[in-house]
């Protein structure tokens, strides 16, 4: 008998979410293409990708809403989609657009999603009580939904969707609607619940964002390009990042994007931040001399570390431009 | 109980979108009302006032006579006496009469030969309304011929090319509560439904431990209470306005109406089902919603259907409560009596319950 549940205890105790070459096609569509991942407990993780990369179709097909065309599941050590109903209580899901009644009130949403999750009367009050405190929610009790701003809205469906306590939280792009600032403070209650052990499954085309997660899967058009932490990422990214000030930054950037050890070229206010590739010995002299050899102007030509976004850029094109 | 109390917060919840709801409130009052006093005054026969004219080429007491009687019946409005057919005729063509009244000179003789009719009455072939009014006045010409020929062949001749049931409210309005329930009960679930597809909030609620089951139970539910008001309305409209009989029991009117609430209500969560949009949800219940009035008994006699129409109406849930409804309401019937259509009506119920339950899907592919 001890071995038996031995066995089932050991996915539990370390992966939240475990899923193997998960395949899902719309009709000629490739949503998500050969996704494989490993999402540990009590962590915040992070699906980046632009929009159409699969971000929305890979979390519906972790909670069970989908059936994957191809690939298994196990999320809290339930095998998706068939045992989806028993994972239902463990699970929370915010999902891309409100989903909340926009003609019920803040406090009148709250009080159905509680008796959904069949919170006994007291549990029920005590809860809503503290999700009120928690997320601002007071003076907007009596508002209807459908009246809130962008963050408000944001702040309620998270409160909604957290009163059961789930083990697990899917957030699919959480913030596209909330300004800098409810934003700050949206990730700051994200640690909040990660701290009392809930793990977090957040999508995000956002790289401030992703830069808070644990860890990250960097999705473009349904397939996983990488995969670790933002720092993981960041050291391990197979290109050079060269900053270029030029007087003529418009034209410069045009000459360098033509070159071959170019991957790209972007305007950063007055410079240009240039991803060279990982195998020129040594970038920076290449590009004086390039910009030389066009007669162009240089001021600076400088080596810097490379920020998430650089990877993201990276990660997404080679692809494009394989080799 | 766990199912219970999710019920009981969808029901809550769909009670309030209701009320905050103007134009779908406003529907559920105005829908009846309309429909009842369109429908109610369209099919009323009480035509009064037409416009005629009379040629009475006899003269005699008894010609003076049937006009005072045609006249009392406030039918026509007698406006002009002419001298002859021709001119009637004109009158008609002209629109100027809708009515026109030929007594010929032998009227007297005519009235003892009982092999011939009498008089005439030309009337506007064009106005079915006219034409169900002509048949009233021909009743009261047949007075005319005294006792011992009464027997003989109606001093009017008159053919009735319409209504051939004269039909009036009396029978119109307990199959009208058919017609608006139809209307309206298998838009509400229906688009109850779909509503919450279209703005997202059906991913939500099946990310829920919400059972299919419990979620068609509390879509249905509000909207139960909802066809008992129409009806009641539908109910106390036709007693005060035409005058409706309640030959049977109120409690069997309710219970055979509810039968078919349940079942409409059931049809339209299948039809939520089937479609995407709500606007497809409404194209789809008008697909059954015509069929349904035309075939059911309710605008033409069910006997006079060819056969493969019949066989289509047995499948409709009007057919059988247009039966029950009439008798229960004009005939008095009893349940037992009914029991057959009353059980049949369950069955669609229970059918269209587990289909819409077995079709809904707790996933989004
Ligand atoms: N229900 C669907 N039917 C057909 N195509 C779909 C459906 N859902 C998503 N797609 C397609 O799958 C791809 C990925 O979409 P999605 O998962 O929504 O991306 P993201 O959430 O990253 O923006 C897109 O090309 C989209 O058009
Ligand atoms: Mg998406």
């Amino acid at each position: 008998m001890k071995w038996i549940s031995l066995l089932q205890l050991q996915p539990m105790t370390e992966l939240a979410i475990q899923a193997r070459q998960l395949d899902k096609t719309f009709g000629k569509v490739r949503a998500v293409c050969g996704l494989n991942l490993e999402v540990p407990r009590s962590q915040i993780y992070g699906f980046l990708g632009p929009n159409g990369s699969g971000k929305t179709t890979a979390i519906r097909m972790l909670c069970g809403l989908l059936t994957p065309t191809a690939g298994d599941i196990n999320v809290l050590g339930y095998s998706i989609p068939d045992e989806a109903e028993a994972l239902r209580l463990k699970v929370g899901y915010m999902t891309q657009k409100f989903s909340l009644f926009e003609d019920l009130t803040v406090s009148e949403n709250l009080q159905f999603m509680a008796d959904i999750y069949t919170l006994e009367r007291k549990t029920k009050q005590q809860r809503i009580g503290l999700a009120i405190e928690r997320y601002g929610l007071n003076r907007l009790l009596k508002q209807r939904a459908g009246t809130l701003s962008g963050g408000q809205k944001q702040r309620l469906a998270l409160a909604a969707s957290t009163l059961h306590q789930p083990e697990l939280l899917f957030l699919d792009e959480p913030t596209s609607a909330v300004d800098p600032e409810n934003r700050r403070s949206f990730w700051e209650s994200l640690f909040d619940l990660v701290d009392e052990g809930t793990t977090i499954l957040v999508s995000t085309h956002y790289m401030d964002e992703a830069e808070r997660c644990h860890a990250l899967a960097i999705l473009d058009k349904g397939t996983l390009m990488a995969e670790g932490s933002p720092e993981e990422l960041q050291q391990a990214i197979d290109a050079h990042i060269v900053i270029v000030e030029s007087e003529h930054p418009r034209q410069v950037g045009k000459m360098l994007e033509q070159q071959d050890f170019v991957h790209s070229s972007a305007q950063v206010g007055n410079v240009l931040r240039v991803m060279v590739a990982h195998d020129q010995g040594s970038p920076e002299k290449a590009i004086r001399d390039v910009i030389a050899r066009e007669g162009l102007n240089l001021k600076e030509c400088t080596i810097t570390k490379p920020g998430l976004e650089d990877v993201f850029v990276a990660a997404t094109r080679s692809r494009k431009k394989p080799g | 109980m766990k199912s219970f109390q999710r019920i009981f917060a969808i029901v809550k919840k769909e009670i309030r979108q209701l009320r905050r709801d103007r134009l779908t409130f406003g529907m559920i009052v105005g829908i009846p009302v309309i429909q009842l006093l369109m429908f109610g005054y369209a099919i009323n026969m009480d035509v009064r006032n037409l416009d005629a004219a009379v040629a009475d080429l006899s003269g005699t007491s008894a010609s003076r006579q049937i006009v005072m009687d045609i006249s009392q019946t406030q039918i026509v409005n007698v406006i002009a006496q002419v001298s002859g057919a021709g001119e009637l005729e004109r009158l008609l063509r002209q629109g100027k009469i809708s009515v026109g009244i030929f007594i010929p000179a032998d009227f007297d003789r005519r009235l003892q030969q009982a092999d011939r009719a009498a008089m005439q009455l030309l009337v506007d072939g064009s106005d079915t309304v006219v034409q169900s009014a002509a048949a009233q006045l021909a009743l009261v010409a047949q007075q005319a011929r005294t006792s011992p020929y009464n027997d003989r062949p109606p001093v009017m001749e008159l053919r009735t090319y319409f209504n051939p049931e004269r039909r009036s409210p009396v029978n119109t309005v307990p199959g009208l509560i058919g017609v608006i329930l139809t209307i309206t009960m298998i838009l509400f679930t229906a688009i109850a439904i779909v509503r919450e597809r279209e703005r997202g909030n059906l991913e939500m609620l099946i990310t829920t431990p919400l059972k299919t089951p419990e979620l068609m139970l509390a879509k249905i539910l509000p909207y139960v209470l909802i066809g008992l008001v129409q009806v009641s309305l539908v109910l106390l409209l036709g007693h005060f306005l035409f005058q409706v009989p309640m030959v049977g029991s109120l409690l069997n009117t309710y219970t055979v109406t509810l039968a078919f609430i349940v079942a409409n209500l059931a049809l339209g969560l299948v039809i939520s089902t089937l479609v995407s949009t709500q606007f497809q949800a409404m194209q789809l219940t008008f697909f059954i919603l015509l069929p349904s009035i035309l075939m059911s008994g309710f605008m033409f006699p069910f006997a006079g259907m060819p056969r493969t129409a019949q066989v289509i109406a047995e499948v409709l849930p009007l057919t059988h409560f247009m039966r029950l409804i009439r008798g229960v309401m004009l005939r008095g019937a009893s349940l037992q009596e009914l029991s057959g259509e009353l059980l049949i009506l369950s069955g669609f119920s229970v059918v269209l319950m587990f289909l819409a339950v077995v079709r809904f899907s707790k996933r989004l592919d």
